[in-house]
């Protein structure tokens, strides 16, 4: 366990839901931190100087140690504080977090972002894979009574927890229905479990600012050329 | 009670081969099953219904599925010979970092150019583009012998299967990584001295073959 002279930082952007799954898991850890807010529109040198390879944000410093990509980091503070473990213990559900982790990164958030961010046939096709994907997490989620982690917020929780914040917010902005609650029961309860948990809800964005940001940026990106994300 | 592995794979595939290495390193006994990716097989089909690819290794009955997955998996079960990720946590979080790298960035850039239709300003900057990613993870092991120090590993097993489509990238893109990016093709030598690395990567030939049957069947060629 971290002692008090250890310090940690975390460099992050308030909308970010990559920079929340590390403050949500450093809460869930008792771990206290400094956080450091950077504008990913006007990257600072200390950002560039810590992660100058992908230049993003979040950025985990522990004491002198950088650790970069909001995955990396989970797994990095889940070994380093052991108290309120994040990923199971055995190989195989290991595993199954993992790629359901990455199933969700790749065709839940992915696609969903997609759809916001563009229009006419290239919004439909990805609105498509959102939502058969989320059928298939629905049946993970009808397998669960409180949290994918068990009684407590686990790895792929905090990995999928933006579903309970954001994705509400990205439906409303891009006027698109994906998380439907009569089509996804589980999913949505969920969502809603983990969004209410006392130590999530006090850690969330304000949502109606949310709303501004992520309407201008999507008007932004829409503008650009398309395809430029990979559906 | 013996462990029965079987892996489900594709011989060209840089992804399998990942896992043939992991195998390999930790002394393994599995089961080889081939798979026709045009015709995919039950088995495959039941055992990665999400996304219906290869790599799935099934442990006992149980499938993993995802390459760099599976070989975590690999390391954490036998997890008494040849550690392919660090024990410190920083370390391993590095290894993590750069193996993400590659996954997110070799497979993208490379396919650019072993699926572009030729000579011209799109193909010159998939090739700028793809010798770029190559040029960071060359920075990112210096003078090291592998990415992970002294010992091959995660980070090493992630990236050394594409050295098997380095040379479609000069039939089919006229790019030679070998004279690009020395570094590297150095450290690629150095791999395949380990015997789990040679015998585990595809012929290069069948790779071409493979890649000149897919054009042709994409309308490239």
């Amino acid at each position: 366990m971290a002692s008090s002279s250890e310090k940690v930082k975390v460099l992050g952007f308030w909308v970010s839901p990559f920079v929340r799954r590390v403050e949500w898991a450093l809460k869930l850890k008792g771990v206290d931190y400094e956080y450091i807010e950077e504008d990913i529109f006007n990257k600072s040198s200390l950002l560039l100087k810590l992660n100058p390879v992908r230049q993003k944000v979040p950025v985990l410093v522990h004491d002198l140690k950088v650790v970069a990509e909001s995955y990396v980091i989970l797994e990095y503070i889940d070994e380093i504080w052991k108290q309120n473990s994040l990923l199971p213990l055995d190989p195989y559900q290991r595993a199954m977090a993992r790629f359901w982790a990455k199933f969700a990164e790749e065709k839940v958030f992915e696609t969903a972002w997609n759809a916001l961010c563009s229009g006419g046939e290239e919004k439909e096709k990805a609105l498509k894979i959102a939502i058969e994907s989320l059928e298939i997490l629905e049946g993970e989620a009808k397998k669960i009574q409180n949290f994918f982690g068990g009684d407590r917020i686990g790895y792929l929780d905090i990995a999928m927890g933006w579903i309970g914040y954001w994705l509400p917010v990205w439906e409303q902005v891009g006027c698109m229905s994906i998380l439907d609650p009569l089509k996804f029961p589980a999913t949505s309860a969920w969502a809603k479990r983990f969004i209410s948990h006392p130590l999530i809800k006090h850690n969330l964005p304000p949502r109606e600012e949310m709303l501004v940001y992520f309407d201008k940026r999507s008007k932004e990106l829409s503008s650009i050329s398309q395809g430029w994300i990979k559906v | 009670m013996a462990d029965q592995v079987i892996l489900l794979d594709f011989g060209p595939s840089m992804f399998g081969m990942r896992v043939r290495i992991a195998l390999s390193e930790k002394g393994v006994q599995y089961e080889y099953k081939e798979q026709d990716l045009r015709n995919k097989s039950p088995l495959l089909l039941q055992t990665n219904p999400i996304h219906k690819k290869i790599p799935v290794l099934i442990h006992n009955g149980k499938p993993i599925c995802e390459s760099l997955i599976i070989v975590q998996y690999i390391d954490e079960v036998w997890h008494d010979k040849a550690p392919l990720l660090p024990s410190d946590p920083y370390q391993r979080a590095q290894a993590r970092f750069w193996a993400d790298y590659v996954n997110k960035k070799v497979y993208d850039t490379g396919n650019k150019i072993w699926t572009s239709k030729g000579k011209g300003e799109e193909q010159e900057a998939a090739k700028k583009d793809f010798i770029e990613v190559l040029k960071v993870l060359e920075g990112e092991l210096g003078d090291k012998p592998y990415f992970g120090g002294q010992s091959f590993g995660f980070v090493d097993i992630s990236l050394v299967t594409f050295s098997s489509w380095f040379p479609s990238c000069e039939t089919f893109g006229n790019l030679s990584i070998e004279k690009e990016c020395p570094k590297l093709t150095a450290w690629v030598k150095r791999c395949k001295e380990k015997e789990s690395v040679s015998k585990s990567l595809a012929d290069e030939k069948v790779v071409v073959e493979f890649l000149r049957t897919m054009r042709k069947n994409l309308g490239i060629d």
